[in-house]
């Protein structure tokens, strides 16, 4: 039997469960939306969810494809390397959690807009922090549904390249129906489900492989040492993937920085902390979140490492989707077809669900900060009108990322995740930090570290060996990768801060002390925040 | 819902603001919420930045074998797990018992003082 046969299981079966997924998910969706009436039902839930639920809703949103089945993967495969990303996606919470979280959640509303902006010139720095929050968002999209297409050729048994389109077409035609229903509130009941499958599936696992081993860590690194043959024995040790070269250790260095800073500057997870009805609940549910994140990258070390053991990396490598498939693999090895099924149908929910959230993150943004504030100058009347353009703005946006992914299936856009977290990184977060904590922080210097960033990220990007030079790349046959690394983040991040800095220094315009004192008050001590609506 | 989009805090006007920030009370709630965060995040960054470093840079240091095939690469890096969870119950703690009750007391007093100043009765906001 060849390896594919093994992986992709019974298609059919496949099927069923995710389509079982999909039905539950949307009666909640449809039930949630009979109270979706208002901007702050449609942007934020009514902020009505309690801390651990939106916890759980933040690991929903957090925890990607990419952390699921790449980092297994990235582990099986590469080893000690992959563990490194764990690491780095796990710490940074540390900064969303003292610095950023309540204070966010006391000073904004429904955006990241709404506190970068709140004491600054209204129109530019909105224009500014929503076109960030869009490219962020964008970038992100495109990568996951690009890699859906990958998915399906293992899961689904599509090969085909119209098989694949039309499969990516069916997911963001839900993803659009999920949004467009349920707004926020249903957003969010969907990343719940969806986490809770996710975590709990990947727990099981983890407990199948520790007890074939008998519960012996050690005895499991044996086993994967051993199956991976001659060259087993890098697998525990740092440097099998970035320690080819001195260029590579520093993409790395690169890399982890943009990680552990780039995660509380993300939008659609900062949009999370909207949901609840007071900082204490923001607080709490990133605590949530940063139990269960953990939890989840300790089951996906196991989980590597026992792909490997199990699996090997030879059949993980030949298997169609590579080194995504050591999950599944490793599922199918363990439980057969219906474990497989269970474990295909949960990355696949772990897809719809991101996507969903990226999507009503990028359909708020335009709808709050660009209609709203910049085009209509915060003169709309009529509430339900914003929402109207919130929900057309999904549509539009859902439609682009299908088109996208169908263009990009096969691609490598792997830069593409690293190149949201790098501008998340370099415009968003010190943008967020000077405005929280810099008194005199103004205008020029919030559009300064803001543009400055998104620019030197993105043509950093586009100059890297990620887009072209190599056979690797985006455009093999070109060559203008002037810039040596594939992640710009320890050029563009120091820079970012330092553009904010500059730009603030010698900005004719200075910082209102009254605004700030207003901002720093609340932010502090959540006097007039925003309370949940009553339903 | 007829709010501006500068979201302001119903009756409570600038001066208010100011007075409250430059107030002792308050003054105290950001040096003890700076005090904790801070160096908080010096620590977590630095340790973070120093075991990346070592992963990148120390590989025969990173692959000493410590008990059977676990080696001190994956004991500092399951550290990093430990520490991360440790900061963030010691944070929960730290807000719960030092940063809530005083950002209450100031919250009641500015939103009482906001009712204050508007005999008439509290129009918007109050319902806030």
């Amino acid at each position: 039997m060849t390896a594919l046969a093994q992986a992709g299981g019974d298609p059919v079966l496949n099927i069923g469960i995710f389509t079982l997924f999909v039905a539950i998910t949307l009666v909640i969706v449809f039930r949630a939306s009979r109270n979706t009436r208002t901007a702050a039902d449609y942007y934020a839930a009514g902020h009505a969810f309690t801390g651990p639920q939106n916890g759980v809703a933040i690991s929903g949103d957090y925890l990607s494809a990419a952390s699921f089945l790449g980092i297994a993967g990235a582990i099986a495969i590469n080893g000690y390397d992959g563990f490194l990303y764990s690491i780095g996606f796990l710490v940074a919470w540390l900064v969303a959690l003292l610095l950023v979280a309540e204070l966010l959640r006391n000073t904004g509303r429904y955006t990241m807009a709404d506190v970068l902006s709140f004491r600054m010139r209204q129109r530019p720095v909105r224009m500014a922090a929503a076109l960030s929050t869009l490219a962020v968002s964008f970038f992100y999209l495109l990568a996951q549904m690009a890699g859906a297409g990958g998915l399906i050729a293992l899961l689904l048994g599509v090969t085909s390249r119209g098989g694949q389109a039309v499969v990516i077409a069916v997911v963001g035609l839900l993803m659009i129906l999920y949004v467009l229903v349920g707004g926020m509130r249903g957003t969010t009941w969907v990343q719940i489900i969806k986490a809770v499958l996710l975590i709990s599936g990947a727990a099981a696992m983890t407990l199948w492989v520790l007890v074939r081993f008998g519960l012996d860590l050690s005895g499991l690194l044996g086993a994967a040492v051993e199956r991976g043959g001659p060259n087993g024995a890098a697998l525990l040790d740092p440097g099998k993937q970035y320690g080819v070269s001195g260029l590579s250790r520093l993409d790395f260095l690169s890399l982890a920085l943009a990680l552990v800073l780039g995660t509380a500057g993300l939008p659609h997870i900062l949009m999370r902390f909207y949901t609840v009805p007071t900082a204490k609940e923001a607080r709490r549910s990133v605590v949530w979140a940063i139990w269960l994140i953990g939890l989840f990258y300790l089951f996906t070390l196991v989980l590597g490492y026992g792909a490997a053991a199990l699996v090997g990396p030879e059949t993980i490598r030949n298997a169609p989707g590579g080194v995504n498939s050591a999950a599944p693999l490793l599922a199918a090895e363990l439980g057969g077809p219906l474990l497989l099924g269970l474990i295909a149908a949960v990355a696949f929910a772990t897809i719809l669900a991101v996507v969903a959230g990226l999507t009503i993150t990028a359909s708020a943004s335009f709808a709050h900060d660009i209609y709203a504030n910049v085009i209509k100058r915060g003169r709309v009347d009529d509430r339900a009108r914003e929402v109207r353009v919130a929900r057309a703005t999904a549509v539009v946006i859902g439609l682009v990322s299908i088109l996208g992914g169908i263009v990009a299936n096969g691609q490598n856009v792997a830069f593409l995740v690293a190149l949201a977290f790098a501008v998340a990184a370099s415009a968003n977060l010190p943008t967020i930090l000077y405005s929280l904590f810099w008194r005199r922080f103004n205008t020029s210097g919030a559009l300064w570290s803001i543009y400055g960033g998104l620019a030197t990220t993105v043509l950093l990007i586009v100059f890297s060996p990620a887009v072209s030079g190599n056979d690797k790349a985006m455009f093999p046959g070109a060559d203008f990768d002037l810039f040596p690394l594939s992640n710009p983040g320890i050029v563009s991040i120091p820079l970012s801060f330092l553009f904010g800095f500059l730009g603030t220094v010698f900005a004719r315009d200075p910082s209102d002390p009254a605004r700030y004192a207003e901002m720093e008050v609340r932010a502090l001590t959540g006097a007039g925040a925003e309370k949940a609506v009553p339903h | 819902m007829s709010m501006t989009e500068r979201p302001t805090g119903g009756p409570t006007d600038a001066e208010t603001w100011l007075a409250v920030q430059s107030g002792e009370p308050f003054r105290e709630l950001r040096r003890r919420l700076r005090r904790f965060v801070f160096p908080t995040t010096v620590l977590f960054l630095a340790w973070y930045l120093l075991y990346v470093l070592l992963a990148d840079y120390a590989h025969g240091l990173m692959s000493t074998r410590l008990v059977g095939n676990i080696n001190l690469g994956l004991v500092l890096g399951l550290a990093q797990f430990v520490s991360t969870f440790a900061i963030t119950m010691l944070y929960v703690r730290h807000a719960g018992r030092r940063l809530d009750p005083l950002a209450e007391e100031i919250r009641e007093r500015i939103e009482g003082a906001g009712e204050d100043t508007t005999p008439r009765r509290p129009t918007e906001g109050g319902a806030a």
